[in-house]
C-alpha cells in the first residue's frame, strides 16, 4: 500500500490520476455534507413560537445606539430627589463615598493611567464608555434590594442625575430615549479590540 | 506529606461540630482534634457496617470545602488542594453570582431565543432535553483568577492554591449546543452577536461573538451526571469552553441575536482589561494557558527528604496543553512532567512529576504550553505586557518553595 502511494506520487501521470479522484472524491463529500447541513438546516419542530408579548415582557436591554429605550424622561434635578431616596444609603452622598461602588469622578483617571496607577478607580465619569449601559444596568439591577422596580421615568432621571454629578451633562439636561443615545462619554474611545491570539508572544 | 497541618485540621475539627454521626465526646486525656475525629471500629472486619443510603455522603474524615469571600458571599473558591485527577465535585465548582443565587421551577422555565432570527422560540426544559444533546467535559476559570496573587506579588506566602487560584473548575457539562437551537430559530445570517441574559437578581447579561455559537456554545442543563447545582445555573446555563467565566451565563432565559454588542455594564465596566498605554481590551474572551501546582503546597509540610510527587492542574482556553515543564531550582532547569490521560481541549490536564527532595531549600514551579505555542509567561513578562494595576487574566507562573525543614510556602513567581 505504501509503495503504491510513492509510485503514484512520484509517477507525474498518475499524480494526474490521482488528483482527479481525489476531487471526485472530494465532490462527493461535499454534496453528502450539504445535503446534511441542508437537512440539520430545517428545523425539527421543538419548542413554539413566541408571541410579541411575551418577548416584550423581558426583552428590556438598550443598546449603544438606543434601540431598546422606552418612551419616557427624566432630569437631574428629579434624579437627585430620586438618589436620595433610593441610592444613596449604598451608594453615599453624591455618588462617592458609600459601601458600594463609587459612581463619581471624571477627573482622576482623565489620563488612562488604569494599568499603571493602582489608586484609581474605575467610575461612570472616567471608565464607561457607554452612557446607555446606565440605563440599561440601573433598569435591570438596581436598586439592590429592590431590582428591577424603577419606572422608566426614575431611571432616565437617576441616569441624568449621575451623568450629570460626573459633569459629562449640564444640570439642566433632560434624558429621553433621543439625548440618552447621543451622550459621548469620555472614554468613549478608550477601548480595544482583543488582540491576543495565543502564539509565541504574550500581549 | 503532613496535611493535616493547617487546612485538614481545621475541616475535622469543624466537622466535629458539625455533628457528624459517630463524632465521639471529648475524653479526659485527648486532645480537641483527636476528639472531634470520627469514631470508627478497633477492627472494621469484626462488625457490620452500616447499609446503602438514598445518597452518599463524603467520609466523615474527609471535609473539603469552597472558601466563600467577601462581606455578601459573592463567589466562592473550590478547593484545588483537596483535588486529584481533573474533574470537580459539583459541590465543590467555585461560584460567582452577582445577585444572589435565584430559586428556579423547572416546570415553569423556559428559554426565549429572538431578535435577528426567523422565528423567535421558546423552549421548555423538557424541549431543551429532546433536542440532540452532547456532553463534554471542559474547564471554567473567572477571569479574575488570580487577581490576589498579581497585585500583590512577593507579598504573601501563607496562601493555599484555593486563595490563588480557586476561581477555576472542571465538570462533565451536558446539554444542547447553541447553533442547534439557533438553526431552530432560524439565525439571520447577519447576525454577528448575540446576548445572553440571567434571570437572577441582577439580570446577569453578556454579549458573545456569534462565531462562538456555531463553534461551541453548549445550553447546559447537566453538570457530572445530574441536573446543574443551583449555585451553577439550574435548571440551565450558557456554557462558553475556554471563555472567562462571567460570559457562561446563569439561569439563562433569553438570547437575543443582533448585529452589534450590547456594551452590557458586565463587559464595559467590568471585565475590561486596561492596559500601559492608556487603552483596554474589550470582549477579552479567552482564557490563556496556565498551570498551577496543588502540591505540595501552602500548608503542606514534607515530612523528610526522598521521593515526592509534584502534581497539579494545567489548562487553556485555547485548546490542549501540549507540555507542562516543572522547575525544582528556582527556574533555572526544567523537566516535562508526565500528563495524565485524558488530555482534553480546554480543560484541567492533571501533571506529574516524580521529584527527589535532597532537603534543603528549594524553589518549584511549572510552566504551560498549549498547542497554539502559548508559553505560560513569567510574571515579569505579564507586567510589561498589563502593567500592574490592570484587571483580569493573570496566568503567570506561580512557584512553591520548600522551606529546608519541610514547611511550604507560596513563592509568588519565583524566588
Amino acid at each position: 500500500m505504501k509503495g503504491f502511494f510513492t509510485k503514484v506520487l512520484h509517477d507525474r501521470s498518475a499524480r494526474g490520476f490521482f488528483t482527479i479522484v481525489l476531487r471526485g472524491f472530494c465532490t462527493i463529500v461535499l454534496i453528502v455534507f450539504c445535503a446534511a447541513v441542508a437537512v440539520a438546516q430545517k428545523p425539527l419542530g421543538i419548542g413554539r413560537v413566541a408571541t410579541p408579548d411575551e418577548i416584550r415582557k423581558i426583552d428590556i436591554d438598550v443598546m449603544p445606539d438606543g434601540r431598546g429605550l422606552p418612551d419616557g424622561k427624566g432630569t437631574v434635578a428629579e434624579g437627585a430627589k430620586i438618589y436620595a431616596a433610593k441610592c444613596q444609603s449604598c451608594h453615599g452622598a453624591n455618588g462617592i463615598g458609600g459601601s458600594a461602588e463609587r459612581l463619581v469622578d471624571r477627573e482622576s483617571g482623565k489620563n488612562w493611567d488604569f494599568a499603571t496607577n493602582a489608586k484609581l478607580v474605575k467610575t461612570v465619569g472616567n471608565y464607561w464608555p457607554y452612557a446607555t449601559t446606565l440605563y440599561d444596568y440601573t433598569n435591570r439591577a438596581m436598586p439592590f434590594m429592590q431590582p428591577g422596580t424603577l419606572t422608566p421615568d426614575e431611571t432616565y432621571s437617576l441616569v441624568a442625575y449621575i451623568l450629570a454629578l460626573n459633569k459629562i451633562v449640564p444640570e439642566d439636561a433632560e434624558m429621553n430615549r433621543t439625548t440618552l443615545p447621543a451622550v459621548k462619554m469620555p472614554s468613549r474611545d478608550r477601548f480595544v479590540i482583543d488582540n491576543r491570539k495565543g502564539g509565541k508572544i504574550v500581549k | 506529606m503532613d496535611r493535616p497541618k493547617s487546612i485538614s485540621r481545621r475541616r475535622i475539627l469543624q466537622a466535629g461540630t458539625a455533628g457528624i454521626v459517630g463524632a465521639a465526646l471529648p475524653a479526659a486525656g485527648q486532645s480537641p482534634d483527636q476528639a472531634a475525629r470520627p469514631k470508627v471500629p478497633v477492627d472494621p472486619t469484626k462488625v457490620q457496617g452500616p447499609l446503602s443510603t438514598d445518597v452518599g455522603a463524603r467520609s466523615p474524615f474527609e471535609r473539603p470545602k469552597r472558601l466563600s469571600l467577601g462581606e455578601r458571599r459573592t463567589s466562592s473558591l473550590t478547593p484545588l488542594q483537596d483535588l486529584d485527577g481533573i474533574i470537580t465535585p459539583s459541590d465543590l465548582h467555585f461560584e460567582r453570582h452577582h445577585g444572589g443565587v435565584p430559586a428556579i421551577d423547572p416546570k415553569q422555565y423556559s428559554l426565549l431565543i429572538h431578535g435577528m432570527v426567523d422565528r423567535p422560540m421558546v423552549f421548555t426544559l423538557d424541549d431543551l432535553r429532546r433536542f440532540p444533546g452532547k456532553s463534554m467535559i471542559r474547564a471554567m476559570e473567572c477571569s479574575g483568577n488570580g487577581g490576589r496573587v498579581y497585585r500583590r506579588e512577593g507579598n504573601q506566602t501563607d496562601l493555599t492554591p484555593q486563595q490563588i487560584d480557586g476561581l477555576t473548575s472542571t465538570s462533565e457539562w451536558t446539554g444542547v449546543p447553541l447553533a442547534t437551537l439557533l438553526r431552530e430559530a432560524g439565525a439571520s445570517p447577519k447576525a454577528t452577536w448575540f446576548l445572553a441574559e440571567g434571570m437572577d437578581a441582577a439580570v446577569m447579561t453578556r454579549s458573545i461573538p456569534i462565531a462562538k455559537a456555531w463553534e461551541d456554545a453548549m445550553i447546559a442543563y447537566g453538570q457530572n451526571g445530574e441536573p446543574l447545582r443551583p449555585e451553577q445555573g439550574y435548571p440551565v446555563r450558557l456554557f462558553l469552553p475556554g471563555v472567562e467565566g462571567n460570559a457562561s451565563v446563569k439561569w439563562l432565559r433569553r438570547i437575543e441575536l443582533a448585529d452589534q454588542p450590547f456594551m452590557t455594564r458586565e463587559e464595559t465596566a467590568k471585565y475590561t482589561d486596561p492596559l500601559p498605554d492608556g487603552t483596554a481590551r474589550i470582549f477579552s474572551l479567552d482564557m490563556d494557558a496556565k498551570s498551577l501546582i496543588t502540591e505540595p503546597s501552602f500548608p503542606d509540610k514534607l515530612t523528610g527528604p526522598g521521593w515526592w510527587e509534584i502534581r497539579g492542574i494545567a489548562w487553556s482556553g485555547r485548546g490542549r496543553i501540549t507540555r507542562v515543564d516543572i522547575s525544582a531550582d528556582n527556574g533555572r532547569t526544567w523537566k516535562p512532567a508526565k500528563l495524565d490521560d485524558p488530555v482534553l481541549p480546554k480543560c484541567h490536564t492533571r501533571f506529574r512529576l516524580p521529584w527527589e527532595w535532597k532537603g534543603g531549600e528549594a524553589v518549584i514551579m511549572s510552566r504551560a504550553t498549549d498547542e497554539t505555542g502559548y508559553v505560560q509567561p513569567t510574571f515579569d513578562v505579564l507586567l510589561a505586557a498589563r502593567g500592574p494595576s490592570t484587571a483580569y487574566h493573570f496566568n503567570h507562573i506561580r512557584a512553591w518553595k520548600v522551606m529546608a525543614d519541610g514547611v511550604v510556602k507560596f513563592a509568588g513567581s519565583g524566588v
